[in-house]
């Protein structure tokens, strides 16, 4: 921190996370930034990135799109914050909709067909892959893995709502974790 | 217009839902969208779903399909602000405050405390889009068979090599195109 914040312009701020929204695939976009903001542009240092990191994780909202907000706020303020998530989001929003396009267009080839559903089937294995892999630690300490199941259960099978359920677990989580309980647990 | 409030509604609630990240809100978004109003089936949510994998950039600005679906291309960009700039908004001001409270224990126990939850909810995005995807009623068994030994195949690949998970997802659209005809 008390090195001075370097002087980037928004369209810089804008170009380089428009490099980076258009050059990472697949949901590990954490390591793209990592490398443009930390080594390549040292922006921010590994401190610095590591905390607006855990900010990111905690808070509601896609990674990406707020670890944008913390370092365009802390380049450049307001402006710099909206000019990094446009970098962010846009040029991957415009990827998607021609995507849309050629979907709607080639849907009912029987071909297109069934390499979406091989892709379609590919993104769970993504999605369960990542979640293992962010999630291991929760899944084998028996408190958390109880909140995970039953949190697993409310939303994925009984449909119950985001809202009651966030409302309902969260409290009891948190509280379970406080700094007080664990100072406790150390003692013993 | 009451479709743009609708979508409206329903993205600006998901953004501010989101803890860790957008799949942490996918079975609530499969039931909003799909089960709630109707706006797309189960079948094309988990095609956008999966087409959002194939983009770069965060993977949820797919959600945007949803909208053009609905409304065209004000649908898209209602979807695109709502989506996006609740959870932005609310970062902005958080974090300026959250810089001060730096070192206090509860910070932690937020944590703590949320990190099953999300796991939890990640893990209930991925049972909805495979009901649709990995394992579909409608079809047969040997389709079934393949597509569920598509996804085991991706996580065993991701989890012992460095493989770009776009290029996993690119060889699992070559394995339909191959073994499920």
């Amino acid at each position: 921190m008390s090195e001075p914040v370097p002087r980037v312009s928004l369209a810089q701020l804008f170009g380089a996370f428009a490099l980076i929204g258009v050059t990472s695939f697949g949901g590990g976009i954490v390591a793209y930034l990592r490398h443009a903001l930390v080594e390549r542009r040292r922006w921010l240092d590994e401190e610095e990135f590591m905390a607006a990191l855990e900010i990111s994780q905690t808070l509601p909202g896609l990674n990406s799109t707020n670890m944008s907000v913390i370092v365009g706020r802390k380049l450049r303020g307001p402006l710099g914050a909206v000019a990094a998530v446009l970098g962010m989001v846009l040029p991957g929003a415009a990827i998607v909709m021609v995507l849309g396009f050629a979907y709607v267009r080639f849907r009912h080839n029987p071909d297109v067909a069934i390499i979406l559903a091989g892709v379609a089937a590919a993104a769970v294995g993504l999605l369960l892959q990542v979640t293992l892999k962010i999630g291991w630690r929760q899944l084998i300490k028996p408190r958390d893995l109880a909140f995970v199941v039953v949190v697993f259960f409310l939303v994925g099978v009984l449909h119950v709502s985001l809202v009651v359920t966030l409302a309902c677990v969260a409290p009891l989580a948190i509280w379970l974790n406080r700094p007080s309980a664990d100072a406790g647990k150390e003692a013993e | 217009m009451t479709k743009i409030v609708g979508l409206v509604n329903v993205f600006a609630l998901l953004s501010l839902l989101a803890v860790g990240g957008g799949t942490a809100v996918l079975p609530q978004m499969k039931h909003d969208t799909a089960d709630i109003h109707h706006w797309v089936t189960d079948t094309q949510f988990a095609e956008i779903y999966s087409l959002g994998q194939l983009a770069p950039g965060p993977n949820m600005t797919c959600v945007i399909l949803i909208g053009y679906e609905v409304s065209g291309w004000v649908g898209a960009a209602a979807v695109l602000f709502a989506f996006f700039f609740p959870s932005s908004l609310l970062c902005y001001v958080v974090s300026s405050a959250w810089d001060s409270a730096r070192g206090s224990p509860w910070r932690d126990a937020v944590q703590r405390g949320m990190a099953p939850i999300v796991i939890g909810l990640m893990l209930a995005g991925v049972y909805a889009v495979g009901k649709t995807s990995s394992f579909n009623l409608e079809r047969g068994w040997e389709f079934n068979a393949i597509t569920l030994a598509i996804g085991a195949a991706v996580v065993a690949v991701l989890t012992w090599t460095k493989l770009n998970p776009t290029l996993a997802i690119l060889a699992g659209g070559a394995a339909g195109f191959f073994l499920l005809r």
